[in-house]
């Protein structure tokens, strides 16, 4: 067996990981799964490569950086991409979900998520057809770094970027008052109203986190393998595989459940086949309903 | 009566629009007083105080606190008002540390009075100083209740309205909670509690309400309530034979 599979699990649970980020804060903050948040994936990615083609357009074709794939352009895009996708989520929230919501049926809003998820897809193949798309078609060489292990300078910087995120979103929900608001508003709606939280506010940032997070793990997946608008429906099941095993509510917990998920993935097309690649996420999946469904940095409601 | 804090008048309210469980209540807090809200189970003061702090839906009636009507005010803005409410079950947040309990509650405050604020309620609940780090939700009951209160005190407010305080406590509990708020009224907020306990209120309360049926239906000194046979009566639905022992 290759070590090459650490590359790829990491890769592969670095676009689950902030993918689940979104899930599990949906999940726990709002109480229900967002079927559509794996289109959010997609629209933040046609977004992005939408900019970088409008860029392009205007100042003409732009050098890549160095060892690099892309130049400057994806990355203002990919910012403007993180904001059209959390404008996005905010916008279904606001026509769709607050009003369901507020009925107070949680199976209803879900319903409503695979809706919304069907609809936001049919409309980026209507508008970008189905065919496959890409960042750049230039081929990276990978670099060797030691034990049958390849690298290219898009992945490392690819997971730099995740860790930084990671890191980022991680600080912010334990040290800022925003994120203990997120805390405090998933363990008991009602009493984070009576101390004084605009629920309405941390829901809004709720969607922007997990909008713009999401938005990176499809481009992400854009300039590793490909664009399509099946892109981010495709990643949902491992998304929720890996914020169930990580424990609903944290992200820590997801972004390692997104790696384990990875690593299990890429190990599993290396020992028995790429065919029964997506087999793995629902495997795993079910194996922490049965053993521990509370996941592993999860915590049984008191 | 001092100057009136709280004054509520003809309040009606409940969770589901024609069913009013709260007809009709009318009560004032002064300045500096423990006011108390007994009544038989059922009687809506529980919905009485969560209407107050802008947690059941009001259809008539007004709430003003100092003078501002904060009627149906939205429930988060009513720390900033200067309501602070202890619910009477689920009132910390258990997987939180104590010291982000305290923390998530001071929005409203400037941030450099924050750690300053912290402190004051760790001098003022010891018991809490050294479960700082602990998990809100590992604490004892009457530490919970701490907790809660301190939570509620952190943002300075006029008006702290308790619901049930005692309730589930153990009996060295209670009388520690009661302690507390007489501790709490010293330092000069204004406490507003509903309570079951009715013979531990009565004895730290200024003044007392009976709230039957959504109604404030008597009023009295607290001390004074203890033997009112019309109090008994309210509480049983029937007249005592005995009027002496007061309510049993």
């Amino acid at each position: 067996m290759s070590l090459q599979f650490i590359v790829d699990g990491l890769l592969t649970g670095s676009m689950i990981g902030l993918g689940a980020i979104g899930v599990t804060l949906t999940y726990s903050i709002l109480r229900f799964s967002n079927f559509a948040h794996g289109d959010f994936m997609a629209w933040g990615t046609y977004a992005t490569l939408a900019v970088v083609s409008a860029i392009g357009a205007i100042v003409g074709k732009v050098a890549p950086i160095a060892p690099l794939s892309f130049g400057w352009p994806l990355l203002v895009a990919l910012v403007v991409g993180m904001a059209f996708t959390a404008l996005l989520a905010l916008l279904l929230d606001k026509v769709l979900f607050s009003r369901l919501r507020s009925q107070g049926q949680a199976i209803i809003v879900v319903m409503a998520s695979f809706g919304a998820s069907m609809a936001l897809r049919s409309l980026l193949e209507f508008t970008f057809t189905s065919r496959p798309t890409y960042f750049s078609r230039a081929i990276q060489i990978a670099m060797p770094v030691g034990f049958g292990i390849r690298v290219t300078p898009d992945q490392i910087a690819l997971l730099l970027l995740t860790a930084i995120l990671v890191l980022g979103v991680h600080l912010l929900m334990t040290r800022t008052q925003t994120g203990r608001s997120m805390q405090a508003l998933s363990q008991n709606a009602a009493l984070a109203r009576i101390v004084g939280i605009d629920v309405a506010r941390v829901v809004r940032v709720t969607w922007i986190i997990g909008g713009a997070l999401a938005c990176v793990a499809g481009v992400m997946i854009g300039i590793l393998v490909q664009i399509r608008p099946f892109m981010g429906f495709d990643m949902l099941l491992p998304m929720f595989a890996a914020a169930i095993l990580g424990g609903i509510g944290s992200i820590p917990g997801a972004v390692l459940g997104g790696l384990i998920i990875g690593f299990a993935e890429a190990g599993a097309v290396q020992l028995i086949g790429a065919e029964w690649r997506a087999a793995v996420s629902f495997i795993i999946l079910m194996a922490v309903l049965f053993v521990r469904p509370i996941g592993l940095f999860g915590v049984r409601e008191r | 009566m001092n100057e009136t804090v709280l004054d509520v008048r003809n309040l009606e309210a409940g969770y589901e629009p024609g069913v009013p469980i709260v007809r009709g209540a009318s009560i004032t807090v002064g300045q500096g007083e423990i006011v108390v809200v007994l009544g038989p189970n059922g009687a809506g003061k529980s919905s009485f105080i969560k209407a107050i702090a802008g947690l059941v839906p009001i259809s008539g009636g007004t709430v003003l606190l100092d003078g501002k009507d904060i009627t149906a005010a939205p429930a988060h803005t009513m720390v900033r008002l200067g309501l602070a409410f202890v619910p009477q079950t689920e009132n910390i947040f258990p997987l939180m540390s104590v010291e982000d309990n305290l923390r998530v509650a001071c929005g409203i405050l400037e941030r450099r009075e924050i750690p300053g604020r912290i402190e004051e309620m760790y001098a003022a609940f010891p018991d809490l100083v050294r479960q700082r780090r602990t998990a809100a939700g590992n604490l004892s009951g009457g530490q919970r209740q701490m907790l809660a209160v301190a939570r509620a005190l952190i943002v300075h407010p006029k008006v702290l309205v308790l619901d049930e305080p005692s309730a589930g406590l153990s009996p060295k509990f209670v009388s520690m909670v009661f302690e507390m708020l007489t501790g709490i009224r010293k330092s000069g907020v204004t406490i507003l509690l509903v309570e079951q306990n009715a013979k531990a209120a009565l004895a730290i309360g200024d003044r007392a309400y009976v709230l039957v049926e959504g109604k404030d239906r008597h009023e009295g000194i607290a001390s004074e309530l203890w033997n009112d046979p019309i109090v008994a009566e309210l509480y049983l639905g029937q007249r005592p034979q005995h009027q002496k022992g007061g309510m049993a």
